[in-house]
C-alpha cells in the first residue's frame, strides 16, 4: 500500500496542520482528518496486531465498523484503549499507539502465535479447560488456571489505564417530536421535511461532520444539498447534534445518546465534561443509519492494504488521499464501480474483478474507456505479501465453483461483498431482521414500533432514492404524530442494474486458505466449519463458541459471512439460520459516561440532619446509616472510639446524654378514621390509646413477618404522630399509602411524611427530667405526674420554640424524645446541651445508642431482618389475640409457630475477658459446621456488666440452650469463641430505671 | 424506559415510579381465614399479555395507580388512580370535559 496525499480535493483544511504522536513518532495531518486518514497519508500501514495470532492489522474501513485499525489514544490516566482510528479526530498533541504488540506493531514478538494457529482454533478456551491433550487431558481447570495468565497476556486488546479517570461526565435529558438518527441524504431529507412541517426535530450524527454519504461524493451538487439542508434545519429551529451516537433504542421511543464533547479537543475548558450520556424521549424516530459494506472471505484477507471499496472512496473524496497506486477491486455487486471510476480518475491503475459472469455492455464499455481493466467471473483468492499485500492470486469461475487464476501485483485490494443495512437500533427493540433475498442483506420487517427506516438502512441504494426515502419516512412520521393521513410513497429497495452475486467465501478445491471472518477476534472460516463439525447448529451458540462478532466492533462487517457459512454447513438458507440479536450499545460507551457524576461522594444521595453542623462543631465523628450521616461518637481529648462510647454509655446510665434522632421516620396520620387505621396496622391494641399518650407498636407484613417497629403519639381524636426506624422509614410510608389508597379507600385518613420537618433529640439518663425542666418555659409540664412514662405533651421551650415531647426510652433509662421544627434544631441543641453540662452529661452517637439498646435487648433493623416473626423477636406479648390486623391471619401458619424457630437471646462469652463479633454463627459445641443453630446480630462492650455481650438468634431460644456452652464460629475473622446464651434483657430486666 | 401517563402529573419515566404488583388482588377482610389471605398474598398468575398492575408515583404525587400493561410489549392500555373515590372524581371530570 503506497498511499499519498493529493494536492487538492477532499474536505480537509490543508492550511491547518495538526501535529500529533503515533507510536512515539512525531507525525502530522490536517484539520478534518481522522487518525486513520492522517496516518494513511503518512504512509503508516500497520495499526495493531490481531487478538490471537498477532497478525498485522491495517485500516479496513473508514467508519465505526472498523475491525483492523483499533488503537490506544491518550496517555497516563487518560489512556483509552480500543479506539477506532477511523473515527478518532486528530488534534494538536494527540498521542496514539498501536496495540496488542511488543515491542511495537511492526516488529511483534507475539507473531510467533501465528505458527501455532492450529492450537488456537474455535472453542480454544473451552478445550483448554480440560487440559491440553495428550499430556493432561481430563485434568481440568487446575491446569487451565496456569495457562490463563499467559493466554490473557498474549491474547488481548488494548490496556486500560489503571488510574482514576480525571475527566468528568454528565447525564442529560432531551425531548423531541422526531428523532432522526443519521445525517446522510435520507436523514437530512427526513429532518428537513419534518422540521418544515412544524415538528420539533432532533438530528443526531455520530460523525464530526453532517452529511453522511454526501461527504464521500465529489459533485458540487451533493455538497450544495447538504449545506442547504443544514441551513434549512437551522432556520426551522431543529437541533443538530454532531459527534453524537444513538447507541440504543428502548421502550416508548426512548433512545440513549452518547455525545463526545471534548474527545477531539487539544485543550478543553476545565468545566467541560468529556462526554454526555443523554436520554432522549422521542415521540417518533427515523433511523437513517446507513449501510455498511461487507467484505468476502478469502485467503489472507486480513492483510494490511485490504479494505472496503467504499472506504477507499472515502479516503479519496473526503480526505484527499489516493490510498494506492496499483489497485485491485474485487466485487460481487454494482456499488464498487463508482469507487473504481473515482480512483482511476485520480490516477491510480485499477483492475476490477467482478465475480459475476455477465455484465451489461454499457458497463464493460465504460470501464474500458476509463482505462479500468475489468475481469468478469474473477475474484480474489489469496493475498500475498509480508506485512501488507503485494500481489493477489485470483480465482476464476465457469459458473460452478472456483479454480485458481492468474496472479496480479497490487499495493491495495478493495473488497465489496455487498451491503448490510444498519438495522441494529430497531433490533434493540426486539424486531427481528428478515433476509432480503434480492439485495442479500437483513432488513427490518413490518413492525409496530414508532420507528421508520430510511435510506440505505432500508436497503435503498441510490442517493436520489435515499432522499426520497427520507421524505417518505418523514411523511409517515408526520402522519403518525398528527393523525392526518398522508399518502406516503417510498422508493423500492435496491437500485442496482445487475443483481448481486451471493459470494461470501472464495474456496478453491485443494487449496488451503486462511480466510478471516472476524479479523478483530481472529475467527476464520475453518473455525465456523469446525464448530459445526463439533455439533453447534444455533447461531447464538456458534457466536459464543467461536467468539464471532464478540469483539468491540460487534461483527459489523463479518457476521453475515459467518451466518452464510453456517447455513452452507447445515445445508440451509441464511434466513432459516437466522441472525443473532443486536443489543445496545451500537458502538462502545465508556463506563465514565454511564456513571456520569454518580461517583465518589456523589455515588448516592447524602442526608444530613438539621443539627449536622452543630454535631460536628461539638466533636462528632460521623458514620453512615443508609443515606444519613449520623454522629457515631463524640471523642474527647485522647479518646478513641472504644473509650468514647464506653464513657458515653456510662454517662447515660449515671447522669444524662443527648443524641440526635432526627433520622427516624416520622409520619403524620390524620383524619376521622386515623384510630381505626392505626389499630389495623399495628399488632398490638391502639384503639384505646388516650390522647396525650404514646405507645410502642409493631407492624407486620401481610405475610405475618415483622416489618417495622416504632412509637405512635396521640395528640387529638384525629391526629397522630408515628415514628419508624431510620432504615424502614421510606418503606413504611409506601406501605401506609398502599393500604389507604388501594385496600381501604373508604377510610378517611391522610398520611404525610414529616421526617424532614421535625428535628429530634433523645434525652436519656437519670437526670433527663432535670435537663428538660431547665429547657422548657413551664417546668411543671414535664413533672413526673404531668409527663409520666409513655406520656406526650406539646409545649414551648424557654426560647419560645414550640416542641413536642414524649417520655419514651430506647436506652432503658428514664428518657424523652423531643422534636422541634427543623429550622430550630440548633437552638434546641444549645438549650439542652447547656442544661446537660451541669450534670456532667454527654453527647452520644450511634455506637452508644447500640450499646445501650443491646444491654436492654431492644431490637433494631438487624434483628428485624424480614425473616423474623414477632415471637422470634421475643415480643409475642405485643401480638393481640383480641383484634384482627395486617398479618394476623398468616402469622400463625405452622412453620411460623414451630418451637424450634430461631429466637432472640442475649449472649455472654464464657471467658468474660473475650470479645466476639456480630455475624458469627452460633453452633452447638459438638457440631461446629454448616449454618449452625443460630447467629449473632449485634455485639458491644457492656459497661454495666463489665464484659462483652451480644444479641442473636438461636433455634429454640434461651430455654433450649440454657446452661450449655456454644461456639460463636467466625472462621475468617476472629476464630471460634465459647459463649453461653442468656435472656436478651441483660440490664435492668424489670425496667424500673425507665419508669422511675 | 416505559413512560407512564400519571393522571395527576402527566407522562413520566417509569424510574419515577415504584412497582407494586398484581393490581387485581383484593385483600380479604382482616379476620378472613388464612386460606383467603394465602390466596391474596401468594397466589399470582404469570400473565403473558395484558395484566393489571399497581405502580406508585413515588418520586411524584405518591399516588398509587392501576395500570393495564402488556407484559410482552410493555404497551400500556390504561392508567387510573387506585383509590376508588379519586378515580371516580377523575372519570367524572374527564367526562365533563368531553
Amino acid at each position: 500500500m503506497s498511499a499519498s496525499r493529493l494536492n487538492e480535493g477532499g474536505r480537509i483544511d490543508r492550511n491547518t496542520r495538526v501535529d500529533f504522536k503515533w507510536d512515539n513518532k512525531s507525525v502530522s495531518g490536517f484539520a478534518g482528518d481522522t487518525l486513520a486518514s492522517a496516518l494513511m497519508a503518512e504512509g503508516e500501514t500497520i495499526f495493531g496486531r490481531s487478538f490471537k495470532y498477532h497478525r498485522p492489522r491495517g485500516i479496513m474501513s473508514a467508519g465505526v465498523e472498523e475491525s483492523g485499525a483499533i488503537v490506544t489514544v491518550g496517555k497516563g490516566n487518560r489512556r483509552d484503549p480500543n479506539v477506532r482510528a477511523t473515527t478518532q479526530e486528530i488534534y494538536n498533541g494527540l498521542v496514539a499507539s498501536g496495540q496488542n504488540a511488543w515491542p511495537n506493531v511492526r516488529t511483534d514478538i507475539g507473531a510467533v502465535n501465528n505458527l501455532m494457529s492450529r492450537f488456537f482454533s474455535a472453542g480454544f478456551y473451552y478445550k483448554t479447560f480440560m487440559g491440553i491433550p495428550p499430556m493432561e487431558w481430563g485434568k481440568g481447570t487446575g491446569v487451565w488456571m496456569q495457562y490463563e495468565k499467559l493466554i490473557r497476556k498474549a491474547a488481548g486488546m488494548g490496556v486500560a489505564s489503571r488510574q482514576p479517570d480525571p475527566d468528568s461526565y454528565e447525564h442529560g435529558h432531551l425531548f423531541c417530536d422526531l428523532l432522526v438518527v443519521g445525517s446522510g441524504p435520507a436523514g437530512l431529507a427526513a429532518a428537513v421535511k419534518a422540521a418544515r412541517s412544524g415538528l420539533d426535530v432532533l438530528l443526531v450524527e455520530q460523525d464530526f461532520e453532517a452529511g453522511g454519504d454526501y461527504l464521500n461524493q465529489t459533485s458540487c451538487e451533493a455538497d450544495q444539498k447538504r449545506t442547504n439542508a443544514l441551513l434549512e434545519l437551522e432556520k426551522a429551529g431543529a437541533r443538530v447534534m454532531l459527534r453524537t451516537t444513538a447507541f440504543g433504542l428502548y421502550d416508548y421511543g426512548v433512545a440513549g445518546l452518547l455525545e463526545r464533547v471534548t474527545d477531539h479537543m487539544a485543550d478543553p475548558l476545565d468545566h467541560t465534561p468529556r462526554q454526555r450520556f443523554l436520554t432522549v424521549r422521542a415521540k417518533h424516530t427515523i433511523l437513517a443509519t446507513g449501510a455498511l459494506e461487507r467484505t468476502v472471505a478469502f485467503g489472507n484477507n486480513d492483510k494490511p492494504g485490504i479494505m472496503t471499496a467504499a472506504a477507499a472512496n472515502t479516503y479519496l473524496n473526503r480526505f484527499g488521499i489516493l490510498p494506492g497506486e496499483k489497485i485491485i477491486i474485487a466485487t460481487n455487486n454494482d456499488s464498487a464501480y463508482k469507487p473504481a471510476l473515482n480512483l482511476a480518475g485520480a490516477g491510480a491503475g485499477v483492475t476490477l474483478l467482478d465475480s459475476r459472469t455477465v455484465l451489461p455492455a454499457n458497463v464493460t464499455g465504460l470501464m474500458e474507456t476509463k482505462g479500468i481493466t475489468l475481469k468478469t467471473a474473477n475474484t480474489a483468492c489469496n493475498a500475498n505479501g509480508k506485512k501488507g499485500i503485494s500481489s493477489l492470486d485470483l480465482a476464476v469461475t465457469d459458473g460452478h465453483g472456483w479454480s485458481m487464476g492468474e496472479t496480479l501485483d497490487c499495493d491495495l485490494l478493495l473488497m465489496s461483498g455487498g451491503w448490510s443495512p444498519v438495522v441494529n437500533l430497531l433490533s434493540h427493540r426486539g424486531v427481528k431482521p428478515v433476509w432480503d433475498k434480492d439485495n442479500l442483506c437483513f432488513i427490518s420487517p413490518d413492525h409496530k414500533e414508532p420507528v421508520q427506516m430510511a435510506g440505505s438502512a432500508s436497503a435503498v441504494w441510490g442517493t436520489g432514492d435515499c432522499e426520497e426515502s427520507g421524505v417518505a419516512a418523514a411523511d409517515a412520521a408526520i402522519a403518525a404524530l398528527t393523525g392526518h393521513s398522508i399518502s406516503v410513497s417510498a422508493p423500492a429497495s435496491g437500485g442496482w442494474d445487475s443483481p448481486i452475486d451471493p459470494l461470501y467465501e472464495v474456496r478453491v478445491e485443494g487449496k488451503k486458505l486462511k480466510s478471516f471472518i472476524d479479523p478483530q477476534h481472529d475467527v476464520t472460516c475453518e473455525d465456523i466449519r469446525l464448530a459445526h463439525q463439533e455439533g453447534f447448529v444455533s447461531v447464538e451458540h456458534l457466536k459464543r463458541y467461536t467468539t464471532l462478532g464478540m469483539a468491540t466492533d460487534q461483527g459489523k462487517m463479518g457476521n453475515i459471512i459467518g451466518l452464510a457459512l453456517m447455513a452452507e454447513a447445515l445445508g440451509r438458507e441464511i434466513p432459516e439460520v437466522g441472525t443473532t440479536t443486536f443489543r445496545p450499545p451500537y458502538t462502545p460507551v465508556s463506563l465514565g459516561a454511564l456513571t456520569g457524576r454518580g461517583k465518589g461522594a456523589h455515588f448516592k444521595a447524602l442526608r444530613r440532619t438539621p443539627m449536622h453542623d452543630w454535631n460536628l462543631a461539638h466533636g462528632a465523628t460521623m458514620t453512615e446509616a443508609g443515606l444519613w450521616h449520623r454522629p457515631w461518637y463524640f471523642a474527647r481529648e485522647g479518646e478513641g472510639i472504644s473509650e468514647a462510647y464506653v464513657r458515653e454509655t456510662v454517662t447515660v446510665r449515671e447522669t444524662v446524654g443527648l443524641v440526635d434522632v432526627t433520622s427516624l421516620g416520622k409520619i403524620a396520620i390524620q383524619g376521622p378514621d386515623a384510630t381505626e387505621f392505626i389499630n389495623r396496622i399495628y399488632s398490638n391494641a391502639f384503639a384505646k390509646l388516650p390522647i396525650g399518650k404514646a405507645r410502642y407498636g409493631i407492624m407486620l407484613r401481610d405475610d405475618g413477618i415483622v416489618m417495622d417497629d416504632g412509637t405512635t403519639w396521640r395528640f387529638s381524636e384525629t391526629d397522630y404522630f408515628m415514628t419508624t426506624t431510620t432504615a424502614h422509614a421510606a418503606k413504611v410510608m409506601v406501605w401506609l399509602e398502599e393500604l389507604l389508597q388501594m385496600r381501604w379507600s373508604n377510610l378517611k385518613v391522610h398520611v404525610t411524611s414529616v421526617s424532614e420537618q421535625w428535628a429530634g433529640c433523645a434525652v436519656a439518663g437519670p437526670e433527663s427530667r432535670a435537663v428538660l425542666e431547665a429547657c422548657v418555659k413551664d417546668p411543671a409540664t414535664v413533672a413526673n405526674d404531668a409527663l409520666p412514662f409513655m406520656g406526650v405533651i406539646q409545649t414551648t421551650l424557654k426560647n419560645g420554640v414550640p416542641c413536642r415531647i414524649a417520655r419514651i426510652s430506647f436506652s432503658g433509662e428514664m428518657a424523652y424524645e423531643m422534636y422541634v421544627g427543623s429550622d430550630y434544631a440548633e437552638s434546641m441543641m444549645d438549650l439542652l446541651w447547656n442544661a446537660a453540662q451541669p450534670f456532667d452529661g454527654c453527647l452520644y452517637g450511634t455506637e452508644t445508642l447500640g450499646a445501650l439498646r443491646i444491654e436492654k435487648g431492644h431490637v433494631t433493623g438487624v434483628e428485624l431482618d424480614g425473616r423474623i416473626t414477632i415471637e422470634d423477636a421475643g415480643l409475642g406479648q405485643m401480638a393481640s389475640d383480641k383484634k384482627s390486623y395486617i398479618g394476623s391471619a398468616l402469622r400463625k401458619r405452622p412453620d411460623l409457630t414451630k418451637t424450634d424457630r430461631p429466637q432472640l437471646v442475649g449472649i455472654f462469652p464464657k471467658d468474660k475477658s473475650e470479645t466476639f463479633k456480630a455475624g458469627s454463627v452460633l453452633c452447638a459445641e459438638s457440631r461446629v459446621e454448616g449454618h449452625g443453630d443460630g447467629w449473632i446480630t449485634a455485639v458491644t462492650h457492656s459497661p454495666s456488666l463489665g464484659h462483652w455481650i451480644g444479641l442473636g438468634y438461636i433455634k429454640g431460644g434461651h430455654s433450649a440452650w440454657s446452661g450449655q456452652t456454644l461456639v460463636a464460629a467466625d472462621p475468617v475473622r476472629r476464630g471460634n469463641i465459647s459463649v453461653e446464651v442468656v435472656s436478651p434483657h441483660m440490664v435492668d430486666p424489670g425496667g424500673e430505671r425507665m419508669r422511675g | 424506559m416505559i413512560r407512564i401517563n400519571c393522571p395527576f402529573c402527566g407522562e413520566r419515566d417509569h424510574s419515577e415510579f415504584g412497582y407494586g404488583g398484581d393490581g387485581s388482588i383484593v385483600y380479604p377482610a382482616l379476620d378472613a381465614p388464612a386460606e383467603e389471605w394465602i390466596e391474596a398474598v401468594y397466589q399470582r398468575e404469570n400473565i403473558r399479555g395484558v395484566q393489571t398492575e399497581s405502580w406508585q408515583h413515588v418520586s411524584g404525587c405518591r399516588q398509587w395507580l392501576l395500570i393495564e400493561r402488556d407484559t410482552m410489549t410493555h404497551e400500556i392500555h390504561s392508567v387510573r388512580a387506585a383509590h376508588e373515590g379519586v378515580a371516580r372524581v377523575l372519570a367524572a371530570d374527564a367526562e365533563k370535559r368531553t
